[in-house]
């Protein structure tokens, strides 16, 4: 691939406004990229902090650092801050950077909604975070907020939780339109779909995956804001509704949304991994096949997350193999990216090492993920910590590692400025570390049957729970060095150059370092 | 924008609305598919029909649970706790409640079937879960259910457990409770 030389379009170009207007008016991608991605990273601590404090309460059995209330709605926070506020605007902010670099287009199709969904999101946060601060305190109910606990027996605040969600929903959507929009319409000539780099093909599914999905949340919190207030019964079995109801309808919502966190993350991954080992990525078109399985079967497992609420014996047969046949396309997966650090001419710089990491340890979350599959096993692990090692396990040494590697990967790019290498280094080891000595234990304390979301436990969970707390001390504090390195290269640093990694492909690495802030305003050649 | 784009967000911002509706379509879809395959433990009201009856039919056990729901303070018991009943004919049984507060009320029963797949051989001519009970500060009343077990009932079902939950309405509004009984039936 090559790109067109651009300076000859310069007297076209002019650089971004000055002071705060330029963020608050910006249509630029890679303005709206870098606040989603600044978004993302303090959502990312404060939900990190509520982390803390939680294992902080779970580091001795008894009481005593906080009330049992304010324990739960820590956890509720927790769960939708990482999610909807780290996971998720960390990747849109990904997608805006790169996609349209590696398209070959000048930005996104739709460049003012870009901003309207980035500036939605902050007033969502702000709604959800000032529900603290409430009579009755914040939302209670754990992040799946299942009715009737979200309904009957909510705080007043949960309608300050809807509409915030709301808004997050709308923003999802909006960036989603965007993003399909963009590269349904504007890859480069020459750029066929079955030639897109994968982080593209990954947003692409995973885009579609939010438009089918989101409503759906919506529809779920706006049944919940009429029962609460509306004197509807969705949910409630006195009026003739169901609370069962809700766990399909969130579910139908849910499952999908894990595949939303994950996919962009395989995108990430696969680049990395190609890059470092020098080599040509094993197998690109099953990787797109593997990826849009994924994506059409997460649409029927979602009760495998209610094996437990009396579902009858086919529902439960069929759920579980169809949640075991989602292993097929992941192991592809997983064994194309093996195949292609096979004989590659590795290197370890810190995004390679974290995506490493992601496939070793995202393969122990989905292993604990089929264990979990199996019905009647499920009934003994359901609502277990062996259940919160296997979502931390995807999510965080998953979708966090990725999004760190492509940090650590894209930032000379985007900055101009190599990273702290040895720094780097430093903060992979003491996250990897941290992760694996918090999360780790907490299978073995699940599988002896400690169940989630207490603030308190009995006496013979205590050792593997201390254990797990000092962990999650370690990578909670190593994150602060995270963000110690960004701003050091955000400020300064070794030059980059524009290919920037020596076995680096694809149209973002034939701009300049850092990109100018209008790239391929006219469309580059690709053959 | 170009032509194509256009089209594909027309598509994208029609698909989101439809998604939505989805949501809301899953209520009744959710009903209709317990309604067809029984499960859920939903038996809904059907009309007398003498093709059900039959004389050949086998003895099983039909067994009461009731239940109060959170801070029910009403007396609700079934006057028997187990029948010996005959698939294939008609059946009543009768259910005691006592309304032990000194204020007007109003209740709702929830039924619910064990095994689920008996729920869809379980035909009720009438039930007082079918409507609203009102009453006054101690009063009481029998409350009935007509059924009758059909004969398709698989043979490895000897003992079927009809369970009602019984809740206080007082407070909801009553005009949004009548359209949804309607639904129901």
């Amino acid at each position: 691939m090559s790109a067109v030389i651009e300076n000859h379009h310069d007297d076209h170009h002019h650089g971004p406004a000055k002071g705060i207007t330029r963020w608050l008016y910006t249509t630029n991608h890679k303005d709206i990229g870098t606040l989603y991605l600044w978004f993302s990273f303090a959502m990312f601590l404060i939900g990190g902090a509520m982390a803390m404090v939680i294992r902080a309460e779970l580091f001795q059995p008894g009481m005593q650092i906080v009330e049992p209330e304010f324990y739960n709605q820590m956890i509720t926070l927790h769960g939708l801050i990482m999610i909807f506020g780290g996971v998720m605007p960390a990747f849109v902010g990904l997608a805006n950077w790169l996609v349209p670099m590696q398209i070959g287009a000048p930005d996104m199709a739709l460049p003012r909604m870009n901003n309207l969904s980035f500036w939605i999101l902050p007033f969502a946060f702000f709604i959800l975070l000032s529900s603290l601060f409430m009579e009755g305190g914040a939302p209670n109910f754990g992040w799946t907020f299942y009715a009737p606990l979200s309904t009957t027996y909510a705080p007043p605040s949960v309608t300050f939780f809807i509409f915030s969600v709301h808004i997050m929903g709308a923003s999802s959507i909006m960036g989603s339109i965007n993003v399909v929009v963009t590269i349904m319409n504007m890859r480069a000539p020459g750029v066929g779909l079955m030639k897109m780099p994968l982080f593209v093909w990954s947003w692409l599914i995973t885009a579609y995956l939010l438009i089918a999905v989101m409503p759906v949340l919506a529809g779920a919190v706006t049944m919940m804001l009429m029962d609460i207030h509306f004197g509807t019964s969705f949910f409630n079995a006195a009026g003739g509704g169901d609370p069962v109801l809700f766990q399909h309808i969130f579910w139908f919502f849910g499952h999908p949304e894990v595949y939303i966190m994950i996919l962009p993350a395989f995108g990430i991954v696969s680049h990395i991994i190609e890059t470092f080992s020098r080599k040509q990525l094993f197998g690109y078109s099953s990787m797109v096949w593997a990826m849009l399985s994924i994506a059409i079967l997460s649409f029927v497992v979602w009760a495998h997350h209610m094996f437990t609420v009396g579902l009858p014996l086919a529902a439960e047969i069929f759920f579980m193999w169809a949640t075991m046949l989602i292993a097929v396309p992941t192991g592809v997966k997983v064994f194309n990216w093996v195949a292609t650090m096979f004989r590659g001419s590795i290197t370890f710089e810190t995004p390679m090492l974290f995506a490493i990491a992601f496939v070793v340890l995202f393969t122990i979350g989905g292993l604990s993920g089929l264990m979990l599959a199996i019905v009647p096993a499920d009934f003994q692990y359901h609502d277990t910590y062996f259940v919160v090692a296997h979502f931390h396990y995807v999510l965080v040494p998953g979708a966090i590692f990725s999004i760190m590697a492509a940090v650590y990967y894209w930032i000379p790019k985007w900055t101009g400025n190599m990273y702290d290498e040895r720094l780097g280094k430093l903060h992979f080891w003491l996250s990897f570390i941290g992760v694996n000595v918090t999360f780790f234990p907490q299978h073995f304390i699940g599988l002896a049957g400690m169940p989630r979301r207490y603030p308190d436990y009995a006496l013979q969970f205590a050792d593997w729970n201390m254990v797990s707390s000092v962990g999650a001390f370690l990578f909670g504090f190593s994150q602060l060095l995270f963000l110690f390195i960004v701003v050091k290269t955000v400020m300064g640093g070794k030059k980059a150059t524009d290919q920037v990694w020596e076995g680096a492909k694809g149209l973002e690495w034939s701009v300049a370092s850092p990109a100018p802030y209008h790239t391929f305003s006219t469309p580059p050649k690709v053959d | 924008m170009n032509k194509g784009a256009k089209k594909t967000l027309i598509r994208l911002v029609v698909a989101v609305p439809l998604m939505f509706a989805f949501g809301f379509a899953l209520v009744p879809l959710y009903d209709v598919f317990c309604e067809v395959t029984g499960i859920n433990g939903k038996v809904f009201q059907s009309e007398h029909s003498e093709d059900l009856m039959s004389d050949d039919g086998r003895s099983i056990a039909l067994q009461f649970i009731s239940t109060n729901n959170e801070n029910m303070p009403w007396t609700f018991k079934p006057s028997e706790q187990v029948m010996k009943i005959e698939t294939g004919k008609y059946h009543s049984a009768t259910f005691y409640v006592k309304n032990t507060t000194n204020k007007r009320m109003v209740a709702q029963a929830v039924p619910s079937v064990a095994p689920s797949n008996a729920a869809a051989h379980l035909k009720k001519l009438e039930c007082f879960c079918f409507e609203q009970q009102e009453l006054m500060p101690g009063e009481e009343a029998l409350l009935p259910v007509k059924l009758l077990v059909s004969n398709e009932l698989p043979s490895n079902i000897k003992n079927i457990i009809l369970s009602y939950t019984i809740f206080d309405i007082t407070d909801y509004d009553d005009e949004a409770l009548a359209h949804h009984e309607m639904d129901m039936e």
